[in-house]
């Protein structure tokens, strides 16, 4: 357990030391959802109609951008080595790294997306269940996305490869994101999609750092 | 089981069948190609376009066939670390998704003249379109690393990954579709999967029969290559360790 | 036999264009798979012929 806490403070010391890191993948949700208006027109109708999935897929897309550094660095200066080596559970490593990024990116994004859905006129009825979304289907994204940076370290082409592994993973976690906004714009109840999302999120942690685990012991081999 | 594992016995074995599954491809494409297109009626709704279906339907199956191959072949190869299972998925993939792709196409090709638009986010075609973004990134993946073994072993694991989630995005993906169903659009490919005719249903097994034995055959074809390659690469491999340590290399 | 002529065969009741698309492009993914497969395999073997002969 020590070892989980001191992975953990680590990561979130060495994210506090270089915030540009943090700050750039900010910086990106906003540009990418703000390109949208852009697109198709500043008409608020149109606008609020597409609002949730808007920052949905933006913020899919920024935290795909901050997966490959999840591992990267380790990977390279030999501390992954170390810490299988010492036969320490990688498992655990991979819980640590995995809330680490959630910690440094997810939440960020989260804090981010009600100032970006402002912008792409989302009606008020929306912007709870949007912020409870994100907090439900964000630690997916990071689980499974660790998943595919660890699958990819050392490859070739990696950042690429990874979206191409993980932004078809996404799907579901986007499909029902934006389904409890909608249904809450309509009046409807989401709660069934967001107990959908909850569900995702038992599913991704309880399989997703075994595969996690596996990947980089072989990474590292 | 565990014997399979042994590339020459596997091999002696796959060499055995494969005039009979090739032949049998044969036969059944002989029988299922006329029979598909000429001597079975035409659909009562969708007229000659259901003849697309035969194709389009075995190039589906195929497609998920393929990847249950793919996915148990990953399984034994990361828990028996059998090389042969290895082998087997590799060899499959490119195959699993020129069959996706054709299902994909045709399934374009049919919705033209029965929805009036070639594409549609129909749950199936859009599950269908994710999956071969799933076997496009198995393949990338396993092609990626320097160190070949990596590949092997990323991208097993890759498919165990997707194993789990192809139920997930499928049961998302149709949740999604039933949300959105634009009513216009709701036309009649339905009519052949409620009513199913025994005239359909011959061609149809047939041609699937075909499609079924022709991977087969190819497979064994594939994994010959995949064998004469990693026994080239590891006399280089040995050639070059003998160098190095200036002994000869036997 | 479904067709009365050859002429309706080919016309596939007015939807030719797709039926006949669908079945060529499913006859090159095939026989494309087949021939790629089967070169390979040919030049597989000759570099590992070679590589026997090369060693003695």
């Amino acid at each position: 357990m020590s070892v989980f806490t001191a992975l953990l403070s680590r990561d979130l010391k060495l994210a506090l030391r270089q915030s540009a890191d943090s700050l750039t993948v900010i910086a990106f949700f906003a540009i990418a959802t703000v390109l949208f208006p852009f697109g198709v027109g500043p008409e608020a109708e149109v606008l609020s109609r597409i609002a949730a999935g808007v920052v949905w897929v933006a913020a899919l897309l920024a935290a795909l951008l901050s997966l490959d550094r999840v591992f990267t660095v380790d990977f390279e200066d030999g501390t992954l080595d170390q810490l299988l080596l010492n036969g320490q559970s990688m498992t655990l490593v991979v819980l640590a790294k995995v809330i680490a990024h959630w910690l440094t990116t997810g939440v960020p994004l989260i804090i981010m997306s009600p100032v970006l859905a402002v912008t792409l006129q989302l009606p008020a009825e929306g912007y709870g269940t949007l912020v409870l979304a994100l907090l439900l289907g964000t630690p997916t994204v990071s689980l499974v996305g660790a998943l595919g940076a660890a699958l990819v370290l050392g490859a070739r082409r990696g950042g690429v490869l990874l979206s191409l592994l993980v932004l078809p993973l996404y799907i579901p976690v986007l499909i029902f994101g934006t389904a409890a906004v909608e249904a809450a714009l309509t009046g409807m109840p989401s709660a069934p999609m967001l107990s959908i999302l909850g569900g995702f999120a038992l599913i991704a942690v309880t399989l997703c750092p075994f595969g996690t685990a596996a990947a980089l012991r072989q990474a590292a081999e | 089981m565990h014997k399979f594992a042994n590339p020459t016995q596997f091999m002696r074995i796959a060499n055995a069948i494969y005039p009979w599954v090739a032949g049998i491809c044969v036969l059944l494409f002989a029988a299922a190609i006329p029979i598909a297109l000429m001597f079975s009626p035409p659909d009562y709704q969708q007229g000659e376009t259901v003849r697309i279906m035969y194709i389009h339907v075995s190039s589906a199956w195929l497609m998920m066939m393929i990847y249950g191959i793919i996915a148990a072949n990953s399984a034994m190869f990361l828990i028996w670390r059998h090389p042969m299972a290895n082998l087997v998925a590799r060899a499959s993939a490119p195959m699993g998704a020129v069959f996706c792709a054709l299902a994909l196409i045709t399934g374009m090709l049919w919705g033209q003249p029965m929805w009036g638009t070639f594409w549609v986010w129909d749950a199936r075609l859009t599950s269908t379109l994710i999956l071969f973004f799933l076997y496009i990134g198995y393949i990338a993946l396993a092609d990626a690393f320097e160190d070949s073994e990596r590949g092997d072993k990323a991208a097993a694991i890759l498919a165990l990954v997707g194993s789990v989630n192809v139920p997930i995005i499928h049961f998302s993906v149709e949740w999604w579709n039933t949300l959105h169903q634009p009513s216009i659009i709701k036309a009649s490919k339905e009519g052949v999967d409620s009513s199913v005719h025994s005239s359909i249903l011959l061609p149809l097994f047939l041609m699937m029969g075909a499609f079924t034995m022709f991977y087969f055959a190819l497979l064994v074809l594939r994994l010959r290559s995949e064998l004469l390659a990693a026994k080239i690469r590891n006399a280089r491999l040995s050639q070059i360790a003998g160098h190095s340590a200036a002994q000869p290399a036997e | 036999m479904a067709f009365e002529n050859f002429a309706a065969f080919i016309d596939m009741g007015g939807y030719a264009a797709w039926v006949w698309t669908a079945y060529g492009l499913a006859t090159v993914a095939l026989v494309g798979m087949l021939v790629v497969s089967r070169r390979t395999l040919k030049a597989r073997t000759r570099e590992f012929e070679e590589m026997k002969a090369n060693r003695k």
